[in-house]
């Protein structure tokens, strides 16, 4: 892991139909560091990975997003991932007509690298797929969820980003595909990739260098990640508390 | 015009011997070739007009496929074409039908065809049409299809480069006892392009199987329009409609499927989607570092490939 931070998120907000879902939320990422976004259903997670990827409709209100030292707060999806920022669906979508050849290529490409046939067959090899089997297939609805996963980290690994939003990809997924995340994401640290992992799982947490702990659209809790997984077992499942000022007296 | 047609991407086939082929430009026969088991007949009746008959002998396996190219060639004219097709018993053939317009203004091209597949045969048709990008081809084609007992067609048809111009199909089929019948087609439309499909199929025999699939991509003020029609009378018969339709701008599409089961044993299902570019898919590819309209295209092309 490097020193320097790659992204720096200050202060963000958002608010969808009034309701405000992301509030003043900061925090910093090193090159090679795996941040662990931990928090129960619906505290905006996933909509902190939306927002940082500047999919449209959650565009922050307030804040800024700095990647690599510049300001990527309002460029729109696609200059961002040429920047170097991308992002793992928690469902991936299907795209009928495109084989896996061509979905695989697309990221790298669009940074402007060519892929070799080596590359695709090393990219696939990394998420446990036979590249012989798959590489012809398409990812349409004949691969499973599960697969779709798989295809779109080997996808994201061929296009090299700076930092990646990896959401919840243990949802849906076997123990063998949970065992391969952990050695996709050893592949991103060595990389120097920054990794904000997204999940609700303490197992993933594992995996982390450091981890926050997401509540009602706040940062709440932000350090260690076995200490913010002990956190979010014993305080947070059980919690039906609605007011997060509580929780910050307690703590 | 061979040369129009490797201009447009197709394959250059035409001095293959091996390859039997037929080349029409309006109403003249550039080039005409056959192979054992193949009779091919054609007659000029009129100006612009031609007679094509095609007669695949009882048992015969053409083993590679026949190549036709139809065009026009300048910008204005008309080309009639009245194609005859009978496939005899057991015999197979695939055709590949390639049609260009390359610099049409204000072409007609029709087809009236009608296909008999007799028993146990089967025959595939593949056409793919390369217009120009004016817009100024009229296509009407009209089919009646009729499948003998175990019988099977299939046809595809594909028109994704340049634009559509006005297209009308309307082709009727009936299937006896366990014939198979696929009917695919693929078409973009952009401008003020009009697209209109229409097709039937009749299961009249135990077992009868048919798809009726229509892929549209619309931008602009482009419309189109699918109707299908699957009938299932007979008992154990199958059938499927499926119309996708992705529109983009002000374009515009409908779909109106209508299935009519007449017996207990027959199913027939549909599905029909039309709207514009799905969101989730233009955002994955986004996130991978294509602009909106880039996503838009490959997700376009993928619809249309798959």
């Amino acid at each position: 892991m490097r020193e320097q931070n790659i992204l720096v998120v200050k202060d963000l907000s958002l608010e969808l139909d009034s309701n405000s879902i992301l509030h003043e939320l900061s925090f910093e990422l090193k090159a090679g560091e795996v941040l662990g976004m931990i928090g129960p259903n619906g505290c905006g997670k996933s909509t902190l990975a939306y927002s940082l990827m500047g999919l449209k409709g959650y565009e922050p209100d307030s804040g800024k997003i700095t990647l690599k030292g510049e300001d990527i707060t309002d460029l729109r999806p696609d200059q961002r991932a040429r920047r170097g920022l991308t992002l793992a669906w928690q469902e991936p979508a299907r795209f009928e007509g495109i084989s896996v050849r061509s979905f695989l290529s697309l990221g790298r490409k669009s940074r402007g690298r060519e892929v070799t046939e080596e590359e695709l067959e090393w990219a696939l090899e990394e998420v446990a797929i036979v590249p012989d089997k798959y590489l012809d297939r398409m990812v349409d609805k004949t691969l499973s969820g599960g697969e779709r996963k798989r295809i779109e980290l080997a996808s994201i690994l061929l296009m090299e980003p700076e930092v990646v939003i990896l959401d919840e990809p243990d949802s849906g997924v076997d123990v063998v595909a949970l065992n391969n995340i952990g050695d996709v994401i050893s592949r991103f640290r060595e990389n120097d990739t920054g990794v904000i992992l997204i999940t609700h799982s303490e197992d993933m947490l594992e995996l982390t260098d450091r981890a926050a702990l997401v509540c009602q659209g706040r940062l709440f809790k932000e350090g260690d990640a076995r200490e913010i997984s002990g956190y979010f077992r014993d305080e947070c499942l059980p919690c039906e508390d609605e007011d997060i000022n509580r929780h910050r007296e307690v703590s | 015009m061979v040369e129009a047609y490797r201009k447009a991407g197709g394959q250059d086939v035409f001095a293959d011997s091996d390859i039997a082929h037929v080349v029409l430009e309006r109403d003249r026969v550039m080039g005409a070739n056959t192979v054992e088991g193949l009779e091919v007949d054609i007659e000029k009746q009129k100006p612009g007009m031609v007679a094509v008959r095609i007669n695949v002998l009882a048992g015969a396996k053409i083993e590679k496929p026949v190549h036709m190219c139809f065009g026009v060639l300048p910008e204005k004219g008309k080309q009639f074409i009245d194609m005859d097709v009978e496939i005899g018993e057991k015999a197979s053939v695939e055709v590949k039908a390639d049609c260009v317009f390359p610099n049409a203004i204000s072409v007609e091209h029709r087809m009236e065809a009608s296909v008999l597949v007799k028993e146990g045969a089967s025959f595939i048709y593949r056409e793919s049409h390369f217009h120009g990008e004016g817009g100024g081809v009229e296509v009407k084609a009209r089919s009646r299809i009729d499948l003998e007992k175990a019988s099977t067609f299939k046809t595809y048809f594909d028109l994704q480069k340049g634009r559509a111009g006005s297209v009308e199909f309307d082709y009727a089929s009936e299937l006896q006892k366990f014939a198979t019948l696929e009917m695919v087609a693929r078409m973009q439309g952009r401008e003020d392009d009009r697209i209109r499909i229409k097709e039937a199929a009749d299961l009249t025999g135990r077992g009868a199987r048919a798809l009726l699939e229509s892929r549209l991509a619309l931008q602009d003020k482009a419309r189109g329009e699918v109707l299908n029609e699957l009938n299932a009378v007979a008992p154990d018969s199958r059938g499927h409609v499926e119309c996708t339709e992705i529109i983009k701008n002000e374009a515009s599409a409908r779909a109106v499927p209508i299935v009519d089961v007449q017996h207990p044993s027959a199913k027939v299902t549909h599905e029909a989607a039309i709207g514009s570019v799905d969101s989730g898919q233009l955002q994955t590819l986004m996130s991978r570092g294509l602009d909106e309209e880039e996503a838009a295209d490959t997700i376009i092309q993928g619809m249309l490939n798959g």
